[in-house]
């Protein structure tokens, strides 16, 4: 096996371009926004390798940002590119970073509150729309309301301000 | 736009990664790219290949149904839901047949088990293919299906093999979103009008007969129960009775409903092997 002796710079520009990937469904956020991109090396070998999880399982982005990453990194110079899945541990939105939930809130998505803990019991059976607060990303209000758990994407849910009236979409937590 | 073609235009410019984002049909990239794929000492590949089948079954079975619901649910919202709810156990079918298809000694692809098996040859409950008829019926199920799987995931987190611990642990997050919103919709239909009422109990009745299957091998049986009683009594409805029937999806033996679901499923992979566009 030929080894080739890594340079740390080489590292680190490997995984700033990665980083600037965008999300293809919230292009406000980068890659590493977004939490999805768990890790960027460079073998013995001289191949890089870059890590991604995916949000939901069914997400069907995924395909899409494997060749984005692959793509971005091989126009920096680098030949050989390798892009691994990691399911373990899955996403969580916790991982969406301080800067990644400004920039969703700047853009009008609600950034999602800390993920539920695991906890098993009975069902929550709550008939109210509003099982937690949203603060409205256009007026601040925290006088908002569910409409939707789902929506658009896998991960956002519908939400609207009684406020100001507007509808808005929320990062749900998972 | 410089192509007088729609999607040549489209796809100007996207070059840079290959063509693996525009595959429609058959042909998407393996789900399972990358991870590390050999069978833990201890694990009995014959075992794993049949669990995982039998769960990808389930949800593409499912994923189908709430399909279905496009374009016809009550109103949008609910369709976005049940579309979302479909998406995800889409997406857990294709990591699933991905995960059999390395251990079970075929080496096929997703596509294979989706697209290229008769009725015989699928695992899932029967209850999973009903026709999906009236919305109450489709949350009874939902409600049944996703209780079940949640339960069956939540031990599957610690499996042996860290495929599917990983997919079981992912999965449990969705589920849980998946119950919810059935629980949620089974509440306010039992506790709603009589119409919505008398509803929710004939598919209560409905369901019966098909809750049997679900736990002959999988301990899990006491948990959903406890689920389905907390749920039909916060809905003033009653549980749905027990009724032992013969046949079985995990062996093999379907109701006359699967065949014709599969035919739409799998219509254009079969008519066109390996199409692409």
């Amino acid at each position: 096996m030929v080894t080739v002796p890594t340079m740390p710079t080489d590292v680190l520009r490997a995984r700033h371009v990665a980083e600037q990937v965008p999300d293809p469904e919230l292009p406000m956020l980068t890659l590493a926004d977004l939490g999805v991109l768990r890790g960027v090396e460079i073998t013995g070998d001289g191949r890089v390798v870059a890590s991604l999880t995916p949000t939901y399982s069914g997400c069907p982005a995924m395909a899409e940002m494997r060749a984005d990453v692959a793509g971005r990194l091989r126009a920096a110079g680098f030949e050989r590119v390798e892009i691994r899945t990691v399911l373990d541990p899955p996403w969580t939105t916790d991982w969406i970073t301080a800067a990644g939930r400004r920039k969703l809130a700047e853009h009008g998505i609600a950034p999602p509150g800390p993920a539920p803990r695991p906890a098993p019991g009975p069902v929550p059976l709550v008939l109210a729309a509003t099982r937690r607060t949203v603060a409205c990303p256009r007026c601040g209000s925290a006088d908002t309301e569910e409409t939707s758990r789902f929506a658009a994407t896998s991960c956002k849910a519908l939400w609207r301000c009684r406020a100001c009236r507007e509808p808005f979409e929320y990062v749900k937590e998972i | 736009m410089s192509d007088d073609h729609v999607y040549l235009s489209l796809a100007e410019g996207h070059d840079e990664g290959g063509d693996a984002r525009w595959a429609f049909g058959t042909g998407f990239e393996d789900p399972l790219h990358g991870v590390d794929t050999a069978v833990p000492a201890g694990v009995d590949a014959t075992e794993l290949a049949a669990t995982c089948l039998a769960l990808g079954d389930d949800a593409l079975v499912s994923a189908q149904r709430l399909a279905e619901w496009t374009t016809r649910a009550p109103e949008l919202e609910e369709e976005v839901a049940l579309a979302n709810i479909g998406l995800d156990l889409l997406g857990q079918a294709r990591l699933l047949y991905a995960r059999c298809g390395q251990v079970d000694g075929s080496g096929r692809g997703e596509d294979a088990y989706a697209y290229l098996r008769d009725a015989d040859d699928f695992r899932n409950v029967r209850l999973a293919e009903l026709p999906g008829g009236d919305f109450a019926f489709s949350i009874v199920r939902l409600l049944v299906l996703s209780s079940w799987r949640l339960a069956h995931f939540e031990r599957l987190a610690a499996s042996p093999d860290p495929v599917l611990s990983a997919v079981a642990a992912k999965g449990v997050k969705e589920l849980t979103y998946h119950r919810q919103y059935a629980a949620d919709w089974a509440v306010r239909l039992g506790d709603g009008t009589p119409e919505s009422h008398r509803r929710m109990r004939a598919a209560l009745h409905q369901v019966g007969p098909y809750l049997g299957e679900l736990f002959t091998a999988y301990d899990v049986r006491d948990e959903v129960v406890a689920v389905l009683a907390q749920v039909t009594e916060a809905a003033g409805l009653p549980m749905p009775a027990w009724r032992p029937t013969p046949g079985a999806g995990r062996e093999g033996g379907h109701t006359e409903h699967l065949a014709p679901l599969l035919a739409e499923l799998q219509g254009v992979a079969r008519a066109h092997p390996g199409a692409v566009w």
